[in-house]
């Protein structure tokens, strides 16, 4: 059905990702739900009615200007950056697991979608999206007469 | 560059706030979480999406910090959940803090889903330069 094309995790080398994703795996079971690979970010939901679809994502800690959302046809891309905090000369990470730097991640959708009318919310770390299908996308009911 | 290793946050997960049985029914997971040291503080930065400052929940108790999140379940009348990376799961962690941490003054805030907390140093751990004068 739909399933995200392509992603890429774009930090250099994160050694938590494996972790997290056993983490995930032991923690984040879900049932009778597709369950796409975790390592990914953002991480995203996906809820489907017959006029729209709901797309979540987790991304916390990002400014909502840096968050760059796009819809073409039925291919959903979001884009951004995470900023590390700048530390000082002497202060130094005891640990490091959150992950920084640009990330893209690309969905497609069961749809095609009205971009004109796409909402996006971001609230407490997590991005949410009513996507619309397209007017020209929608099933037509065909009128049957006798000959 | 030299750092001081006595104050750091023990990685092992704390005993007693941990393993007592949680009230609500809903999973949790460990929230990723920076740490970093200043020359009079500690840093935690801990990513909890779904979270503000309503329904976080910070305590301190016999040298464990707990971090606590409670995330609100997601519902959406008349739809199908069809692909799912995350659940709406809660966020709890522990952490044992050394001596040199002073538990009053402990600040945090949470913005965009990021909980930052504060840990400043007692005065005792915080290093004195000593000048030294000719005799």
């Amino acid at each position: 059905m739909f399933w995200p094309t392509h992603s890429r995790w774009g930090w250099d080398w994160d050694p938590w990702a494996e972790l997290r994703r056993l983490q995930r795996d032991f923690t984040r079971l879900f049932e009778g739900v597709e369950r796409g690979a975790p390592v990914d970010f953002p991480a995203v939901n996906v809820w489907t009615g017959p006029d729209d679809v709901i797309v979540t994502a987790e991304v916390p800690g990002i400014e909502p200007k840096n968050l760059d959302v796009s819809v073409q046809g039925d291919t959903l891309t979001i884009r951004g950056n995470r900023e590390p905090d700048k530390i000082k000369d002497g202060e130094s990470y005891h640990r490091q697991e959150r992950g920084y730097g640009q990330f893209v991640r690309t969905l497609t959708l069961p749809h095609q979608v009205d971009s004109d009318k796409v909402e996006a919310k971001y609230e407490k770390g997590v991005l949410r999206l009513r996507l619309p299908r397209a007017a020209s996308d929608k099933p037509r009911q065909i009128a049957v007469t006798t000959g | 560059m030299t750092v001081n290793r006595s104050t750091e946050l023990e990685k092992r997960p704390a005993a007693s706030p941990a393993e007592i049985e949680r009230t609500r029914q809903a999973s949790a997971v460990a929230p990723s979480a920076d740490i970093y040291e200043k020359a009079d503080a500690l840093v935690v930065v801990a990513d909890m999406p779904g979270v503000d400052e309503k329904s976080v929940d910070i305590r301190v108790e016999r040298n464990v910090l707990t971090i606590e999140g409670r995330v609100a379940q997601e519902k959406h009348e008349g739809y199908r959940l069809a692909y799912s990376e995350y659940a709406p799961y809660d966020y709890h962690r522990a952490f044992t803090l050394s001596n040199e941490i002073d538990p009053s003054r402990i600040e945090a805030t949470i913005k965009h889903g990021v909980l930052r907390l504060t840990l400043p140093k007692a005065k005792a751990a915080i290093p004195r330069k000593i000048d030294v004068k000719m005799g």
